[in-house]
């Protein structure tokens, strides 16, 4: 479903992607872990065709990036930190513009059922500026998975969130993910990434280091298995991720 | 409940100009909440107009020949402010990413901005129109003034809204727009300035053709450059 080989990105003189190697079968969910600084943003911006990659192929539901953007944007749906909503509009008013911008046929009746999955259905009406940084986030979730895409690229969903809003956030997740979607997620949170992620990559100085599926790690070691991960490379970064 | 619908294969994608029109009524709906944009081009363009108002003592031959001058200055500057204000709103929340995700041709992105901001500041110049003609005691509702301002407002919003997208991406971007665009507009302000003049002074057409024609061409100018460079600007 995602497919990156030899990926270099250059900013300058500074290389952040350093001949990164990546597949993602149809349906995993995975995990992308590493310190700051990594690249995991970087190479997720490129995945999602925000950035350019220097060198290298990449390819997303069979199409070449960044050659085949706007077929590859049809079938992706990104959620970052940042909940990219506009602040003076509602919630259904941000969801009918991105609906638009995608083409969403019976558009009200799909804004109805998005914002019933996010919890959101008393709330479409508020302006997103009076909305909480969870219920934002949550709306954002809704905003991402408006036009229905069978790729979903979470980038650091939970930063900023508190244990309540986190905990709803998983909930959500775990429903928009529970139907076959492809899912790469960067975290900082090896608990949930356990919880939620079916193989975990650690992406550390540009290159992928180390992979394991979920069965491959024992409950609760993760942070082990990341631990070993990173300590070879940066001893000094291995707890990075505590928490 | 589920959200994921039946149907697998992606819809099929939205033409040019739905995107684009969805883009004007995002930013028409957004101001119409905050009326942050209009209100700041707007209180700014009659501040300027009444300075110059109370602090230059004109008879009424020399207030018929600073006319055009005085209204696009103020034009250019509370148009600066917009078109500052329009794109920052994308860059805050980080929204031009969200934009730039979409699966529509980036060109309809730029194109709604620039209706968007294009409405925005006719708006304003509606406003300050009639409030500078009773102050200066000047008859503005000349047509061929009118068309001079459409066609300058046209001009200076469709280089500015591609050089916005350029500097908002910029730390300094506040002070940044008006560096690079003053001196890339200059050709609008002075053409127009002039066409303005003469359509005041009531001079006949043979005149004041160079004047529209430098306008229209630049118009037709750089909204082909924008069209083609938009993609790139925006591109990390």
């Amino acid at each position: 479903m995602i497919s990156a080989r030899n990926l270099v990105k250059r900013f300058g003189l500074k290389s952040v992607l350093r001949g990164l190697d990546f597949e993602v079968a149809e349906g995993e969910f995975v995990g992308l872990l590493g310190p700051n600084g990594a690249g995991k943003t970087t190479f997720l911006r490129i995945l999602a065709s925000l950035a350019r990659p220097s060198l290298g192929r990449v390819e997303v539901a069979g199409f070449s990036l960044p050659e085949q953007a706007a077929q590859v944007r049809r079938r992706l749906g990104v959620l970052s930190h940042q909940p990219l909503l506009y602040p003076d509009l509602t919630g259904e008013e941000n969801l009918t513009f991105f609906g638009r911008l995608y083409n969403v046929q019976n558009l009200p009746e799909r804004i109805r059922n998005v914002l019933a999955l996010v919890g959101l259905e008393g709330r479409g009406r508020d302006l997103v500026r009076t909305y909480s940084r969870g219920m934002q986030q949550r709306l954002a979730i809704g905003r991402a998975v408006i036009h229905d895409p069978d790729i979903l690229l979470l980038d650091e969903p939970y930063t900023g969130l508190d244990q309540d809003a986190s905990a709803m956030l998983d909930d959500v997740l775990r429903k928009v993910t529970a139907e076959g979607r492809t899912v790469v997620m960067t975290s900082h949170d090896l608990v949930r990434a356990q919880d939620l992620c079916s193989r975990f990559d650690v992406l550390t100085r540009g290159r992928i280091l180390a992979s394991a599926s979920r069965q491959d790690v024992p409950p609760d070691g993760l942070q082990a298995f990341y631990r070993r991960s990173v300590s070879s490379l940066e001893p000094g970064r291995a707890g990075a991720h505590d928490g | 409940m589920t959200v994921k619908s039946a149907a697998k294969r992606p819809a099929p994608p939205v033409s040019f100009l739905s995107s684009m029109w969805a883009v004007v009524w995002k930013d028409l709906a957004a101001e119409l909440r905050s009326r942050e944009l209009i209100s700041a081009m707007l209180v700014f363009s009659l501040l300027v107009v009444l300075i110059f108002n109370f602090s230059l003592e004109l008879n009424a031959r020399e207030r018929q020949e600073v006319t055009a001058g005085v209204l696009w200055v103020t034009f250019v500057f509370a148009g600066t402010l917009g078109l500052n204000r329009s794109m920052a709103i994308e860059k805050d929340g980080n929204c031009l990413d969200g934009l730039l995700l979409a699966p529509v041709d980036r060109a309809a992105i730029y194109f709604g901005k620039v209706i968007g901001n294009l409405i925005f500041m006719l708006l304003v110049i509606l406003i300050v129109l009639p409030i500078y003609s009773i102050l200066y005691n000047t008859n503005l509702f000349v047509p061929g003034l009118l068309v001079t301002i459409l066609l300058g407002a046209i001009g200076y919003v469709v280089s500015g809204t591609l050089l916005a997208a350029m500097s908002v991406q910029t730390r300094t971007r506040d002070i940044l727009l008006p560096i690079l665009h003053l001196p890339v507009v200059l050709p609008v302000v002075i053409s127009a300035v002039r066409a303005s003049t003469y359509f005041l002074q009531g001079q006949p057409m043979d005149l004041i053709w160079g004047s529209l024609n430098l306008l229209i061409g630049y118009n037709v100018i750089f909204t082909a450059a924008a069209y083609m460079l938009f993609d790139y600007v925006v591109q990390e």
